[in-house]
């Protein structure tokens, strides 16, 4: 029978009772289970790192995120020993500088997202019944440039040359700043934030597209609904840093003025555009620690969650609600009073979304009968912290409250106490709760007793006279102060505290660490947990599940006792690898109902490569070094071209595949059906979501600066941009109509369009370049965000031409066929947004100056 | 410091959340005191923001009570399923009815504060440029045409509310005197306002509150309130041009100042220094402190600062004048001291 035409499942679907119930023969049981060893053994030896599935690339994720985390608590501890004192001198000024910038930097960018991206990564698979995430090799190339980029930012520590204008790095001061600090900075972190972006696009992927059949949207686990919704904030929160870096590099660079009021530019811009992203940073490190709590609670109290769609709702409105507060870290910067009001009204608002998801827990606890484990001491703990950071955030969100303690201890003692409380006791929590699931022991109950007990009073101890530090007017970010202050015993009663944090963190450390050979083998279920992931196998097997099952409540492990039993026969889906494949279920986004049997990716050296050489194209530039940053940016197009030729939307040698209960799926899928297609999707409202920051920048401008344009500026070159507009459009409906040709079968039209979209769409990069040659970008600020424009349009055009060459390439080689076309479709796919960049950069750039 | 007592006593209720609340500002109390406390306010600004947080923490340490209490109670005393209903309710009740009566609450006395704060000033206006790391001050009397010159020090009419423009040279700076009022951005190229009104004559402490680089820590200014007839005999010693030296140590000292340069970036009026790099030293012998409120105006202090700029102040732009010997040290910190 050939089916390779076959886009759809066939067979019965959802599987009876009957058919689950009927047992799975044990030779077949057997056979297939050594298929899916075979498939998903994991590397050996030193290929061990070549791995890239999820359970490998989210431990040493995790793990590297939990070691700068160390190291930015030592930075932590030695600026306290230097306020212990008054007058003190046991490091310099700068040295202090640079501590405080790379503890906040390291904490923020290296530990709190990176982590959360660990954990999910590490688990979500789990909680959805899955193999993999749906893109393992993009998993391992985040974690391999985060990797990279971490080790350059915190070495600079090491050299002496660490940023010192502060993780907020606000300009003049750090345009202004000599040396490579802020270029370090500016080009480590946004790589790191460029992966932290993969690494959201995949969660969302993930969340949406990999969960097991029959796990309907509103069945899900809490956690894969805040995956999402954090996904989704990092999405259109780090494109608007990204944005500012974009600018704020430029002018370190080659001193095009964005951010210097004496040539037009404005620093406030960069203050907007860094708390943009600053506040819902804020939320995707909190959500997702709250969402731990969410899966350890309902366990504690042996019951489903209460309030179920209140939580998911609540935990929605704080994704949009944070991306309207950003002004209250900027409540003391003059702007009017009725702008105050509102944001200060906006963030009291949170509150009513953050109390309904504490109400809930507590709720479930109430209706449900308690037992009290590790994880719920630190749980408990996380809330005692985190409901006194809250209420201080409560006052903080007052303005004229805020106009005396902003940038005091105060804010050192509240954000503290929401992110220990918000972020660091619950991922502990999650590490108790989940370490039997990751590494098949148990943490002990005693030493994680110990750990609670000194983190938690030395940080009270710590933190909470820091408050009153803070309203005795100490400043934040000071190395020292003078005796008569008073400020002296508050200090030294934090430093004696932080290094009783430092002590638990010891304990915590040593038993993660220690060996646990002599253990008895953990239950499967130790906490008698209702969700999937406790259905993993003992000891380990690398699979992910043994066979993916056929979901119908939200706590499957409590409402069928058989799932396990038929899980370990392989009585549900994909429980076999007929041809060796690695392999994951995709299903449909609202219901879950099976579309496809996914090839995933399969251990390698490229993502290594190719985040080396990502990496270098962003460090070199920090030593002004652009030649060698040039051939390492050009290596690493062709190794992430090599990785994508070899082994993404290769056409199958089998177009369907029994995926187990006569259930038949097609191993091939193009467009909205492919998960590549919503990766581009979802990529792509980063990028636009980056894009319209700058164009927010010019539209900033206008409105702020009554010199903008300045008197007798120069324009681009209307015509010029027209063309270049109408050219790029062309190739845009070029690209367009060779997907629909080649979907038609005329093979030879799509090639045609697609040699001709390419040479359009250099001649319409040629034409928007010669359009600015008459402004002076260094001049003024006008002229420099034309440029940026300019250069934003040109450098995607570019990656759209390469895109379009290897669709190209595919057509000739024969990987691209009528039927397998998914390349074109998601190139398709960026051409659109593409064209909506240069429609508006064209009308920006183009008829701004009539209207200016 | 009367007011938490009565808005604590204000706020009844919880028996428990009373108690702790007064052991907790009975221990604070005793440390509210300090030059440069937000708790211990002498401004009316300061005094209702004060008072705002009193309130606050009173309604903070009840409702935190409450949630960690109700969370003690389900984990750990009755750890027995309760009513459903109750639960659900408690979700409604918790995280939407009860938090929106009590935060409009607070947004309507919070913000109702916010018109009469920094209210415009009735007179006397300040103009005070943030610079690394220090603060170049101009009082603007009413009317005036050219402003007066100083630096490092404010100087207030008790009594009455004071216009202060802000601005900065280079980066951005924050304008903070915890004990009269809230604190307001610098910006290079953009004026920001503020104003204060201290009630009392006293003298308080000031700072930097944004980070601004290397020395940010030693940004600081002394703030002194004076009755109104004092302040404005103050202002116009202020305005006269510096006294002659009137020592032998002095002179020598003058001779130093001019032979080493120091007047191309300091301004001595009546003399020929008319540098405006640099502090304007025409009454640096009267002010409070040296260095922007990092060192006194004693004589060593004079000699300190002088040979050793850098070593005090990490990064400042005053080279240090170690080369000079002690003698001429000496002489120099009796030139500066003298004028007064």
């Amino acid at each position: 029978m050939s089916d390779t035409d076959q886009t759809g499942p066939t067979g019965p679907y959802p599987p009876t009772a009957d058919m689950l119930a009927e047992p799975v023969p044990q030779g077949e049981q057997d056979r297939t289970a050594a298929e899916l060893r075979a498939a998903w053994a994991p590397p050996t030896g030193w290929r061990y790192f070549t791995a890239v599935n999820n359970s490998e690339v989210g431990l040493w994720y995790a793990l590297t995120a939990f070691g700068f985390m160390l190291l930015a608590g030592v930075l932590a501890l030695v600026m306290r020993l230097q306020l212990a004192l008054p007058d003190n001198d046991l490091i310099s000024a700068d040295r202090f500088n640079q501590f405080f910038t790379m503890h906040g930097s390291a904490m923020m960018f290296l530990f709190a997202v990176p982590m959360f991206e660990a954990i999910a990564i590490l688990i979500l698979p789990a909680f959805l019944g899955g193999r993999d995430m749906p893109f393992p090799r993009l998993s391992a190339f985040g974690f391999w440039c985060f990797v990279i980029g971490g080790v350059f930012v915190m070495g600079s520590l090491l050299f002496d040359a660490a940023p010192t204008a502060g993780w907020f790095m606000y300009p003049p001061l750090a345009t202004q700043d000599e040396g490579p600090g802020s270029d370090i900075w500016l080009l480590g972190l946004s790589f790191i934030e460029i992966a932290s972006i993969a690494a959201a696009v995949e969660l969302i992927v993930g969340a949406l597209k990999c969960r097991p059949p029959g796990m309907r949207v509103n069945i899900m686990p809490l956690y894969a609904w805040y995956v999402l919704v954090v996904g989704g904030m990092i999405l259109f929160a780090f494109p608007p840093l990204i944005a500012g870096d974009f600018l704020f590099e430029l002018e370190r660079s080659f001193d095009w003025p964005f951010f210097d009021p004496t040539r037009g530019g404005d620093p406030m811009l960069w203050q907007h555009l860094f708390w943009i992203f600053g506040h819902p940073e804020v939320y995707i490190v909190f959500l997702p620690s709250i969402a731990i709590a969410a899966m350890v609670i309902p366990t504690v109290a042996r019951r489903p969650i209460v309030g179920y769609s209140w939580i998911v709702l609540s935990a929605v409105g704080t994704g949009f609600l944070s991306f309207g507060l950003w002004v209250h870290h900027m409540f003391t910067t003059g702007l009017p009073n009725i702008s105050l009001g509102f944001f200060s009204a906006a963030s009291e608002a949170v509150v009513i979304p953050t109390g309904i998801q504490l109400f809930a827990f507590a709720a479930t606890l109430i209706a449900g009968r308690v037992k009290m484990s590790l994880p719920m001491l630190w749980i408990a703990g996380a809330l005692a912290i985190f409901t006194a950071g809250g209420l201080t955030g409560v006052m903080l969100a007052i303005a004229p409250f805020n106009w005396q303690v902003h940038d005091s201890y105060f804010i050192v003692a509240h954000l503290h106490y929401t992110l220990f409380g918000g972020m660091v006791f619950p991922v502990i929590a999650g590490v108790y709760y989940f370490f039997p699931f990751i590494r098949k022991k148990m943490l002990s109950e005693r030493l994680g007793r110990w750990a609670f007990w000194l983190i938690f009073t030395g940080f009270n101890v710590t933190f909470l006279p820091m408050h009153l530090t803070g309203l005795l007017g100490m400043p934040r970010r000071i190395f020292t102060y003078p005796e008569a202050s008073g400020w002296g015993w508050l200090n030294m009663i934090s430093t004696l505290g932080a290094f009783v944090i430092a002590a638990g963190f010891v304990v915590f450390v040593w038993d993660l660490l220690r060996s646990k050979g002599s253990q008895t083998q953990v239950p499967r279920n130790p906490w008698d947990a209702g969700t999937l992931e406790w259905s993993h196998d003992v000891p380990e097997e690398y699979w992910g599940a043994r066979s993916i099952p056929h979901i119908t409540s939200r706590y499957p492990l409590w409402d069928d006792p058989d799932l396990v039993a038929r899980m370990d026969a392989g009585r549900y889906y994909l429980p076999d690898s007929p041809h060796g494949h690695r392999e994951t279920l995709v299903t449909s986004v609202i219901d879950a109902s099976p579309e496809l049997a996914q090839r995933v990716t399969g251990p390698t050296w490229i993502t290594l490569w190719a985040a080396a050489f990502t990496g270098g194209a962003f460090i070199f530039p920090t030593f002004h070094m652009y030649p060698p940053a040039i051939v390492s940016g050009a290596f690493a197009v062709v190794c992430i071209l090599y990785w994508l030729w070899t082994s993404t939307a290769r056409p199958p040698e089998h177009g369907m595949r029994d995926a187990g209960l006569g259930l038949r799926l097609p191993t091939y899928a193009s467009g909205p059906k492919a998960v590549g297609w919503w990766a581009v999707w979802i990529t792509m409202l980063g990028d636009a979501t980056a894009f319209a920051s700058v164009v927010f920048g010019f539209f900033f401008y206008w409105t702020a600066k009554p010199d903008f344009p300045p008197e007798g500026a120069m324009h681009a070159a209307p015509a010029l941009v027209g063309l270049a507009v109408l050219v790029l459009a062309l190739s845009w409906a070029l690209t367009l109509g060779a997907r629909h040709w080649n979907g038609a079968g005329r093979v030879g039209a799509a090639r045609g369009a697609l040699v001709a979209a390419p040479l359009l769409a250099a001649g319409g990069c040629a034409a928007l370049i010669a359009s600015v040659q008459a402004l002076e970008p260094a001049s003024h600020v006008y002229p420099a965000i034309i440029w940026a424009l300019m250069i934003w349009v040109v450098a995607h055009a570019m990656v759209g031409i390469i895109m379009q060459l290897y669709c190209l390439a595919g057509s000739v080689s024969g990987k691209l066929t009528p039927r397998h076309d998914a390349d074109l479709w998601n190139v398709t796919l960026f051409w659109h947004f593409l064209c909506l960049t240069v429609l508006v950069a064209g009308a920006v750039i183009g008829l701004a100056p009539g209207v200016l | 410091m009367t007011a938490n007592t009565t808005d604590t006593g204000r706020r009844g209720g919880a028996d428990r959340g009373r108690t702790g609340l007064l052991l907790l500002t009975s221990v604070i109390l005793a440390g509210c005191e300090g030059q440069q406390s937000a708790l211990a306010p002498s401004g009316e600004d300061a005094r209702v923001l004060g008072n705002l947080f009193w309130v606050m923490l009173g309604g903070a340490v009840i409702l935190w009570l409450l949630v960690n209490g109700l969370f003690f109670y389900v984990t750990r005393i009755n750890r027995a399923a309760l009513s459903r209903r109750f639960a659900n309710g408690l979700i409604v009740g918790g995280g939407v009815i009860f938090p929106t009566i009590v935060l409009g609450g607070l947004l309507t006395y919070g913000l109702s504060i916010m018109p009469d704060q920094r209210a415009p000033g009735d007179g006397l206006t300040l103009r005070v440029t943030g610079e690394q790391w220090w603060w170049r001050v101009e009082y603007w009397p009413e009317g005036a045409e050219t402003p007066i010159v100083a630096a490092n020090e404010i100087r207030l009419p008790a009594g009455e509310r004071s216009e202060i423009r802000l601005d900065s040279a280079r980066v951005i700076h924050s304008f903070w005197i915890p004990s009269l009022g809230g604190k307001m951005d610098m910006f290079p190229g953009r004026e920001t306002r503020m104003s204060l009104k201290p009630e009392v004559a006293g003298r308080w402490r000031g700072q930097c509150a944004e980070f601004c680089g290397a020395s940010h820590a030693l940004m600081a200014f002394e703030v002194v309130a004076m009755p109104p007839d004092d302040f404005n005999a103050w202002l116009q010693a202020q305005a006269a041009p510096a006294t002659s030296p009137t020592t032998d140590a002095a002179r020598r000292g003058a001779r130093i100042f001019a032979r080493e340069g120091c007047g191309a970036c300091h301004a001595v009026r009546g003399t020929g220094a008319r540098g405006a790099v640099g502090p304007d030293l025409t009454h640096v012998g009267s002010r409070l402190s040296l260095g922007a409120g990092t060192l006194t105006t004693t004589l060593a202090d004079f000699e300190r600062w002088i040979a050793h700029t850098g070593a005090i102040k990490p990064e400042v732009e005053m080279p240090g004048y170690g080369h000079l010997g002690a003698a001429e040290l000496a002489d120099l910190a009796q030139y500066l001291k003298g004028l007064e």
